[in-house]
């Protein structure tokens, strides 16, 4: 897990030259068809208000922030989330059958193995720059070690 | 022995008086715990439509991800277990069919007892060879179903499942699925057995109790 934490120090962007974003537990899914969407997950902590509004990658046409409501019935419904509320100092989860960032019109298919880089534009003005491993199809998770 | 004779036809209206209170007693009564109950029920409605067990069946008739036609009959020698989802989605479905994959490996010899099958809700989209890649990618016997919409629509009708197409203009061709994320355990003569979901217990878990069961 030390891998993946990255302490985005945002010092060049005046617009939040004190806000810190923490990106921690960052995976892909191995996905089955380039042809077919496949998703991205981390945790975010602002240590300010701020929001995830932007995630691109070169290997995706697109990204979405995708939220899963579940009902009673456990039926689960997609929505598009546009701008990603990051309350001051909380972590905010993106994890399997929760929301997540649904990659779409991908070049390639994405390997497990691999290394998918991400970039994070806020509200705020910052962008990140990640990198976070591609894992099997059956992952639920980034191996904590 | 005039007392008497005043008092029996007394002692009987009283009694006809005492039975017709009791009988509004219990009139009133008994619709007040109907309505607790009707209010109570109707409250939790949508819990109540899974009890309906014996309802839910494995039937239908589709095609299989080899392109063969398929019926519940086909999978009579072995258990099923059913998952109903769509290869656009890329956070339920996958985790799902990776979950039963996992649970399909950990039944050992057992595994040839069990068929795992995906039904897709998007025939649309999902067509034999799409199928034919997605559930390769999963596990060797993981079997992928499809057919015309109406084929699909009765299939899910029979598990007593339920699907929606939702327009999303972000998402690929500009829809997504809604659906029930499930696992259906079902007999081999095609009845309930019991429903689980992926998150609900580790896949060795899931393995040891369908052992349990065969």
């Amino acid at each position: 897990m030390r891998h993946l934490i990255l302490l985005a120090a945002l010092a060049f962007w005046p617009v939040s030259a004190h806000a810190d974003v923490i990106i921690s537990d960052g995976w892909a899914r191995a996905s089955i068809l380039a042809s077919r969407p496949a998703a991205a997950y981390l945790t975010l902590q602002s240590d300010e208000e701020d929001q995830l509004i932007g995630v691109a990658t070169p290997i995706a046409g697109h990204v979405t922030i995708h939220g899963v409501e579940t009902d009673a019935d456990s039926v689960s419904r997609m929505s598009a989330i546009d701008a990603l509320n990051l309350p001051s100092g909380e972590p905010v989860t993106l994890a399997p059958g929760g929301i997540h960032l649904m990659l779409m019109a991908l070049t390639e298919k994405l390997e497990e193995g691999t290394i998918l880089p991400l970039t994070l534009t806020f509200a705020s003005g910052a962008k990140i720059e990640i990198s976070v491993p591609v894992l099997g199809p059956g992952a639920s998770g980034p191996r904590e070690e | 022995m005039s007392n008497s004779h005043q008092e029996t036809p007394q002692s009987w209206k009283r009694h006809i008086q005492t039975f017709l209170w009791g009988a509004a007693f219990l009139a009133v009564a008994g619709y007040g715990v109907m309505t607790a109950l009707n209010m109570y029920l109707g409250g939790g409605a949508r819990e109540v439509r899974y009890s309906g067990e014996a309802d839910i069946r494995s039937e239908f008739s589709l095609t299989d991800h080899t392109g063969q036609d398929v019926t519940q009959a086909d999978y009579s020698d072995r258990w099923q277990m059913v998952f109903f989802g769509f290869t656009n989605c890329p956070d339920v479905c996958p985790t799902t069919l990776a979950y039963m994959a996992s649970v399909m490996d950990l039944l050992g010899d057992d595994a040839d007892e069990v068929a795992p099958i995906f039904i897709t809700v998007d025939p649309a989209r999902d067509t034999v060879p799409i199928l034919e890649e997605y559930v390769s990618a999963f596990h060797p016997r993981l079997i992928g179903l499809t057919g015309t919409e109406s084929e699909v629509a009765e299939a899910a009708s029979n598990f007593r499942t339920w699907y929606e197409r939702t327009e999303d203009d972000s998402a690929p061709d500009g829809y997504l699925m809604a659906h029930a994320g499930h696992i259906y355990l079902m007999r081999p003569d095609g009845a309930f057995e019991a429903v689980y979901q992926d998150g609900g217990q580790p896949p060795d878990a899931l393995a040891q109790e369908i052992i349990g069961k065969l």
